[in-house]
Order: C-alpha cells, then sequence, then structure tokens
C-alpha cells in the first residue's frame, strides 16, 4: 500500500490481475438512488431473524464499566467514496472494522496478537483441501446486519461479486473460479462461492492456491453485505454491517457518524467485541494545526492518525503536559526511492549500489522529523514484519545489520566503476515539504558522487500514477515513493513491488516502479508463495532471502521506516494499537 | 513713474532668457523633487543591490552553499558550536527543528529552513528570482500589450475588434487561476517545452517570467489603446498622414512617443503586481521550481515553522511587502511627475 496526501491511502496490487478501476462518477451517482431502492426493499421483506446460536451479552453489558458517551476523531479531509468495495484508505477501513465484519479478521487487540487471523463470521479457520484450491467455511447462525436482515451465505456471493462489478481492488480475489469472466457489466462467481444457506456452509473454490487468502479475507473488501445490496458503487452510502456500530450519516464535506448496532451481539470477543463509545463521529475540515490544539484542548478526542502533525506543532507534544496523550508506534512502512532499471545509469548495479552507499540517511530521518518518527534503513522488510531478518550492506563501517553512516569513498569509486559518472539524473518526488526535501537532500548525495541531478516535483496525486506508468520512464532517473502494507505477509512488500509479474506496461497501475525483474529472484519468490501452505518455515526462510538478495541487487534506495503518531485527549483509557489497522478507535474510553 | 506694464516689461529685459526644457526633463525634475518617490526609488536601488550581492554575501560572509541542504551540520552561535537542525526534548524527543536566527551575519543571520539553509543567504538569492522574474514579466507584458494596442488603435476597425475581443478573452479568466492553470500544464512536460527550435526547461526561470507576462497584458492593453486612441485623431498625426507617412512611421514616430509615458507610469505599478504573482504561484509550488528559489517558495517552506521559526516566513515577507510598497510608491510619484497639468516653479 502507498500513501498519497495525508488522509489518501492508494493501493495497487496487480500481479498479473486486471488494475482496478473506478466508476465515472456520473455513474456512481446514478448507483445511489438505486442502491437506496433496493435497500428499502430488502429491509422490508427481510426474513426471520431467527435467535442467537449462543447466548451473549448485549452490548451495553458488554461495555459496562466503561462510560459511553461520543468519540470525536478530527481529519483533514474525508476518506472519497464510502463503499467498501473500494474505499483503499486506512481512514475509513479504520471505521469499516467496527461497522462490518468478513469470514475472518485480525484479533482486535493491540501488537503483535493484533495480527493474528482469526475467524469472524466463520466458525473456523478451514484447512484447504483438493490441493489448496478448496475451503469449506461453516458460517455462525443468528447474526443479523445493522438493518435487521439476518446473515446468510449467500450474502458472501453478492459481498464478492461485487468486488468485480463495482469495481474494487480484484487483484485479491481474482483467484475465484468464475472470476476471470467478471468485469463491472456483470459477475457470476456461483462457481467460485458456493453458499448453502440451509447447511450455512460457504465453499471458496480457486483456480490455484493462495497462502494468503485468509489474510484478504480479513481485508474491508470481503466484509459482509446484504445479498440484496446493489452490485454498482453505493457512492456515500454505506451497506449495512454486521459489527457492534452502523453508519448513521457520511457527508465528506462534514463529518461521519457511527452509532451503535441495535442488532449486535458478541460472537467473538477477539474477532468484534462489543464498543466503548456510543457514538463515533469523524469531522473533516480543520487544518492538522487546528486539531492538535484542539485535541489537547479537550474539545475533541482523537487526531486522525495519517494527518501529519506539522514539525513546528512536534516540539509542543514533547511536553511532559502531554506525555499521556501521545504515543509513537512503528509502522510497517517504507519510504523508498524507486531506481529505474530501464535506462541508464540505474540499468547498472553497480550505479545503482553507489547511490545506496551514498544516501545520508540520517539527514533523511531528521527531514520527517528526527529518530523518534522514522527509523533508517537499507532493507525492503519492515522491522518485525514476518522474515524480516536485520541487513544493511550499504554503511560505512563493518556492521551490515545496521546503517550508521554513507560511505561516500566506496560510493564514488562504484560511480567510476560503471562508467556513469557525470550522467544527467532526474529525481522526481512530490510537492508536498518531506517529499520536496527528500528530493532535495537526495539531489545532494547524487551530485556528491558525480552525476548532475536535477529535481522534477509533481502533486502527489499524479505523481504517482506518472512513476508507475512505463510511457513516463524516460522522464525520470530517480522516484520517491511509499509503501504501507495490506497485511502482513513478506509477499506484499517484496512480489508486489518487486516481482516480475507486477509491472505491467503502459499502466497506471504498475506498483513495481523500478521495473525490477531477476529471474532467479523470481523463482524463489514462486518458491516461497508455493511453500506457504505446505511449509511456513522454509518459506519464511526464502523470504528473508530473497529481501537480502533484492537489497543485494538495490532496485531502491531505501531510506527509512516511518513511524506514526496518535494524538488523543487526556483521560483516554483503552489504548490499543495495531500494525494492520493502526488505533482501534471502539476500544477506547474517555475516563 | 513707471506704469505696471513698464516695469513688467523692464523686469522681463533685465531677467536672462528662460531656457527651453523638454517635458521629459521637466518630468524628472518633478520626480527629483518628490522625496518620498525619491525615498522609494533609493530603498528599490538598495533591494536590488543587495540581491546581487547575494553570492558575495553567501560565500564571503556566510560561508554557506544555500542550495544543498545541510541537516548534519554545524554552527557557531555565542562562541559554541551548536548542530543547525535541533532534536525535540521531553520524552519523545519528536521533531528537528532548525536553529534560529543568530543575528550574526556570517553565522545564520536569519536563522535555518526545515532543511537546514542558511535564511538570509537564501533571501537574497530568492530575491534575485522573484525581482529578475517581476521585472522581466512586467517589460514583457508592457512591451507585447504596447504592440498590440498600437496595431489595434491605430487600424481600427475589423482588427480593433479582434484584438480587444481577445484580450477580453484572457481578461475574464481570472488572472490567478489561468496563471495556474498554465503553469501546471507546462510543468508536466518533464522534458522542456518546445517553442520552435527553442527547448525550454519547465524548471526554467522563463516559465513563470512568461507566464505572468501573459496574463497581465490586457490590463495593460486597454489603456494604452485608450491613449492611442485618443493620439490618433490628433492634428500632427493628420498632418503627418497629409505629408505622406507610412503607417509604420505614423505608429513609431507620431502616436508611439505620445503614449509611450502612459507605459512608463504603469510600469513600476506592473512590477509590483508581477512580483507579488509570481510570490503566490511559487507558494502554489507552481511558480519557480527546485533549484531555483524565490521569496515565495521561502514563504512555502516556512509554512510548517510558524510557530517556532516565524522569520522564516516573516523575512521573505516582509522584503515582498517593502519592494511592492516602493514599487507602489514609486510609480505614484512617476504619475504625478509625467501629469502634463502640473505646474512647477521654474528658477532662473
Amino acid at each position: 500500500m502507498t500513501r498519497l496526501p495525508a488522509t489518501m491511502l492508494r493501493r495497487s496490487r496487480s500481479r498479473q490481475r486486471p488494475p482496478a478501476r473506478r466508476l465515472p462518477r456520473w455513474q456512481a451517482g446514478l448507483a445511489v438512488p438505486a442502491a437506496l431502492a433496493v435497500l428499502s426493499l430488502a429491509v422490508a421483506g427481510c426474513g426471520s431473524s431467527g435467535k442467537p446460536s449462543s447466548s451473549s451479552s448485549s452490548p451495553s453489558a458488554q461495555a459496562a464499566g466503561h462510560p459511553g458517551g461520543t468519540w470525536t476523531i478530527l481529519a483533514n479531509s474525508a476518506f472519497g467514496v464510502a463503499d467498501p468495495a473500494q474505499n483503499y484508505t486506512a481512514e475509513e477501513w479504520q471505521l469499516l472494522i467496527d461497522t462490518h465484519d468478513g469470514l475472518t479478521g485480525f484479533a482486535k487487540v493491540g501488537g503483535a496478537e493484533g495480527n493474528k487471523i482469526v475467524p469472524d463470521l466463520a466458525t473456523s479457520i478451514p484447512k484447504p483441501t483438493n490441493g489448496g484450491k478448496t475451503y469449506l467455511f461453516h458460517i455462525r447462525r443468528g447474526i443479523e446486519f445493522s438493518n435487521g436482515q439476518t446473515l446468510k451465505p449467500s450474502d458472501f456471493v453478492t459481498t464478492f461479486e461485487r468486488q468485480f462489478t463495482v469495481p474494487g481492488p480484484t487483484s485479491f480475489y481474482s483467484d475465484f473460479v468464475g472470476a476471470s469472466k467478471c468485469s463491472t457489466k456483470g459477475c457470476n462467481l456461483s462457481k467460485g462461492v458456493v453458499a448453502n444457506n440451509s447447511a450455512y456452509t460457504l465453499t471458496l473454490n480457486l483456480t490455484a492456491p493462495d497462502p494468503e487468502l485468509m489474510d484478504q479475507l480479513a481485508l474491508p473488501f470481503a466484509f459482509a453485505v446484504p445479498a440484496g445490496t446493489s452490485p454498482k458503487l453505493t457512492g456515500n452510502n454505506v451497506p449495512p454491517g454486521t459489527g457492534p456500530y452502523m453508519w448513521k450519516s457520511y457527508n465528506p464535506n462534514t463529518e461521519a457518524v457511527l452509532v451503535r448496532n441495535p442488532h449486535f451481539h458478541v460472537w467473538s470477543a477477539q474477532a468484534q467485541p462489543a464498543g466503548y463509545p456510543n457514538e463515533i463521529v469523524e469531522k473533516y475540515g480543520l487544518q492538522v494545526s487546528d486539531e492538535v490544539t484542539e485535541v489537547l484542548n479537550g474539545e475533541a478526542n482523537e487526531v486522525y492518525d495519517g494527518d501529519p502533525i506539522p514539525s513546528d506543532q512536534l516540539g509542543t507534544l514533547n511536553s511532559p503536559k502531554y506525555a499521556g496523550q501521545v504515543h509513537v508506534n512503528t509502522l510497517a512502512a517504507d519510504y523508498y526511492y524507486a531506481l529505474n532499471t530501464r535506462r541508464p545509469p540505474f540499468n547498472n548495479l553497480q550505479a545503482r549500489q553507489a547511490i545506496n552507499y551514498a544516501a545520508n540517511r540520517t539527514a533523511y530521518v531528521k527531514i520527517f522529523g528526527g529518530p523518534s518518527l522514522a527509523v533508517p534503513t537499507c532493507q525492503i522488510l519492515p522491522p518485525d514484519f514476518p522474515s524480516y531478518s536485520p541487513y544493511c550492506p550499504y554503511t560505512a563501517g563493518s556492521s551490515h545489520t545496521q546503517w550508521t553512516a554513507p560511505d561516500l569513498a566506496k560510493a564514488k569509486q562504484l560511480v567510476q566503476q560503471s562508467g556513469t559518472a557525470g550522467m544527467k539524473v532526474i529525481v522526481d518526488a512530490t510537492t508536498d515539504q518531506v517529499g520536496k526535501a527528500l528530493a532535495e537532500q537526495m539531489v545532494a548525495d547524487l551530485n556528491s558522487i558525480g552525476y548532475k541531478a536535477t529535481i522534477q516535483l509533481l502533486s502527489s496525486s499524479v505523481q504517482y500514477p506518472f512513476i508507475q506508468n512505463s510511457s513516463n520512464s524516460a522522464k525520470w532517473n530517480v522516484a520517491y515513493s511509499q509503501w504501507f502494507q495490506d497485511y502482513p505477509a513478506a509477499s506484499d512488500f517484496l512480489n508486489v513491488l518487486l516481482g516480475c509479474g507486477t509491472i505491467h506496461p503502459n499502466s497506471d497501475a504498475s506498483p513495481n516502479i523500478a521495473a525490477f525483474c531477476q529471474k532467479n529472484i523470481q523463482s524463489q519468490i514462486n518458491q516461497a508463495e508455493a511453500d506457504e501452505a505446505t511449509n511456513p518455515s522454509e518459506a519464511a526462510r526464502l523470504w528473508t532471502q530473497i529481501d537480502h538478495e533484492d537489497t543485494n541487487a538495490a532496485p531502491w534506495v531505501d531510506m527509512f521506516n516511518p513511524k506514526q503518531i496518535d494524538v488523543l485527549s487526556s483521560g483516554v483509557h483503552g489504548y490499543q494499537w495495531t500494525s494492520v489497522w493502526n488505533i482501534l478507535i471502539d476500544r477506547l474510553w474517555q475516563g | 513713474m513707471a506704469t505696471l506694464l513698464e516695469q513688467v516689461e523692464v523686469d522681463t529685459e533685465l531677467r536672462p532668457a528662460i531656457a527651453g526644457r523638454n517635458p521629459w526633463a521637466l518630468a524628472a525634475r518633478r520626480l527629483w523633487r518628490n522625496r518620498i518617490a525619491m525615498a522609494s526609488l533609493v530603498l528599490f536601488l538598495l533591494i536590488v543591490v543587495l540581491c546581487l550581492a547575494a553570492p558575495l554575501y553567501a560565500h564571503d560572509v556566510a560561508h554557506v552553499n544555500p542550495f544543498v541542504p545541510n541537516l548534519n551540520g554545524h554552527t557557531v552561535v555565542g562562541g559554541k558550536v551548536v548542530p543547525v537542525m535541533q532534536r525535540g526534548g521531553g520524552a519523545l524527543r519528536l521533531g528537528e527543528t532548525p536553529i534560529g536566527p543568530t543575528w550574526d551575519l556570517s553565522h545564520y543571520f536569519l536563522g535555518a529552513d526545515s532543511t537546514g539553509r542558511d535564511v538570509a543567504a537564501l533571501l537574497l538569492y530568492g530575491g534575485r528570482s522573484s525581482l529578475l522574474i517581476g521585472i522581466g514579466s512586467a517589460f514583457l507584458c508592457s512591451i507585447a500589450a504596447t504592440v498590440v494596442a498600437l496595431i489595434a488603435g491605430f487600424f481600427g476597425g475589423t482588427t480593433d475588434a479582434l484584438l480587444s475581443r481577445l484580450m477580453d478573452v484572457i481578461w475574464a479568466f481570472p488572472v490567478y487561476l489561468l496563471a495556474i492553470s498554465i503553469s501546471t500544464e507546462l510543468l508536466t512536460h518533464t522534458s522542456g517545452i518546445q517553442i520552435g527550435p527553442l527547448n525550454v526547461s519547465a524548471t526554467s526561470l522563463w516559465v513563470p517570467t512568461i507566464i505572468i507576462a501573459f496574463i497581465y497584458v490586457p490590463y495593460v492593453y486597454r489603456p494604452v489603446r485608450g491613449q492611442v486612441l485618443s493620439v490618433v485623431n490628433k492634428e500632427f498625426v493628420e498632418a503627418a498622414i497629409s505629408q505622406g507617412a507610412s503607417n509604420l512611421r505614423l505608429i513609431f514616430s507620431e502616436i508611439l512617443p505620445n503614449v509611450v509615458s502612459t507605459v512608463i507610469v504603469l510600469l513600476p505599478l506592473m512590477i509590483a503586481t508581477t512580483i507579488l504573482t509570481e510570490a503566490a504561484l511559487s507558494f502554489l509550488s507552481i511558480g519557480v521550481q527546485p533549484p531555483n528559489v524565490s521569496w515565495g517558495t521561502i514563504i512555502q517552506d516556512g509554512t510548517d515553522l510558524v510557530y517556532t521559526r516565524p522569520w522564516v516566513t516573516i523575512a521573505p515577507g516582509l522584503m515582498i511587502l517593502l519592494t511592492v510598497l516602493s514599487l507602489n510608491v514609486l510609480g505614484d510619484g512617476v504619475r504625478d511627475a509625467l501629469d502634463p497639468r502640473a505646474k512647477l516653479r521654474v528658477e532662473g
């Protein structure tokens, strides 16, 4: 996943799958009334709700002992379209995990435990059969959507078909049988997603084994929506979900409001506990500096964690007065420069290694806010990620596990050996303060080892598709980008960003920006993916090896792994943070 | 006893003859005597000289290269060596704050920006870009507008109608929106802008210069065209026509000298306007591009430091204020000086 301006997180996964496309706005507008009509019919015609299969406590009882109240989040801007089949932003996902559920989920608890997959609407995590291509899920009974409709296995057929008709990022589910024929005009997954409403089972049939399927089923794209939900984009109307909250309203110009779902009961405290606040409100439109001021003054509860805190307010947050209100966590993310391996000078390995040796990572870290907010890195996988093993060959000194300082002498030597000295290099970055400053530093680093570097700045919304599209390849040599995990799997970095299959010529969705493809490394990637299901320890070892080999091949200048700041009002309890969802909003209360 | 008339005649005979002065000399004299206008001119020239001395200041006084980030650098404050970027305090130690003003000319006089560069040196280099673009675009605009106005006013009829409507179309666009649109489009030509045989880099200062000159052409065109229309019907023009003067001669010898004063009055005001426009575009990141700097880019760089290091934005803002103010006051003085109705006490 890559991060765009503050609140917009745009991810691009296209391993030999059609890239996600958005409906034109006018079609989205027409879809809303249709969706509303369908939803109202669904609500009117809902069948018997049935009784819960197991006794459970009411939401208020679950939250007993912690006040309800309203939890107010301040965000600079809204997250765009609210349809969970399409929205790919952390901002909405942090709310969707409280209003919707999928077959599986990430445990709703902070820390490393939060990366674990647990059964959610399914009673258990099934073992695959049929050579890893078939999964049989038993669906929990007695669960209701927020409109009172009972959850049935057939609802998942609609959920997955919508992924293609809306459309959303289809690459996660394009291995379902029948998916290859799906498009925005229609989708029939009756063979790939087989629902049995009498036995309450759901069978997923794949065309090929996918060891990461359980992670992908835990993403909001796979969250259940009622069977009657429109196959088209629902715009700013979110279809009903099964979570402890439901969407009362969403106006991207003002606010989003979540209230308690009266039809919710706890079936798995690990997957979906009852939330503490009675209401969650996310307000839009303030400058980030004003958001911080209001939260510190107690006028709101939380600064949306995707809004970067202005650097001159970081000093304010250092005050001991706010010690309990500021939380810093390491993100599973990379800030890096992709090196254009299609053309000189960086089609030359020595040239790529040279800039890695010359990169002043201390300076990059300072630009981002200092060592408290960023950790320098040389390798692809972020710390504490599956298969991460510290590795940094591009540093002064003898340590190969941690970066300490640039090695300019070695860098200059490599430039001379590569025969690329004096070449012009274009550094492409974004116009925001951080992007511009990082680009200026990269230019200085390149010039210091004998290149003639210049800067080219583009707006964030333009820059990311620009550098992905191979038709622009002649216009840049070094491109600034970032990637945030979709879920904790090494392939999410190593295969998505540096695999041969994610190079899509002339496409704006080609996340392998460097166009890096080495057959020996790709064959190891393929082997690691095959081993995931059958030999996880061997797979983990291979991913580590791939990470180190990719680092040696230097398709990137990896700068740092960022940290994220959560700013909360005083007196907040229950703070929990996961690398998948970041702050768990419904676990918070103000005492 | 002599009559009053006889006394005047005697006085006239006794006084030496009054030397005739051309209108430009009279205008210069009027301007010279306008102390406020002169003070403004001196201020403007001082700013220009300071900005021209930017390399001298950066190299020989401050000993910095303001175009290269200096995040890991050190400087001397009060005899102590301190880092240019200072890490936050407290338990969390969030953020890196650049050093503030030292008020020492040789050590970060106005402090550092977010990449550790000397703000004072940047300010002077930025002034070079801002003044170059401001003055260059004002001149280009004035020349283009004058040529178009001369053609439209002289030929009249369909020519005048067409040119005036073209100017109206350009004028109908909100100035800043038009500039933003054109800049954004041209900046995507990352391999340069092809103008015939010429290839202009998208980051060249010519790009904002030409864009700003273009958007303000209608603003100069209108008053100049009005002046052309009033001159073209004068008797001396008719006399020149009757003597067989060609159109080119009429335009350049008869009409242009009589409208150039209008352009001269507008020029200082246009320079002020174009400097402001350049600052606005650069603040929005679509004016001056790195590695060049201007007052607008420095203000933009300082927006994240407004609370802790306000001088990064205040300093370029003050420079813009002083420059624009001096040009506006000078423009008023020039207008007064060139006003033919102004009376002048001529000394013998």
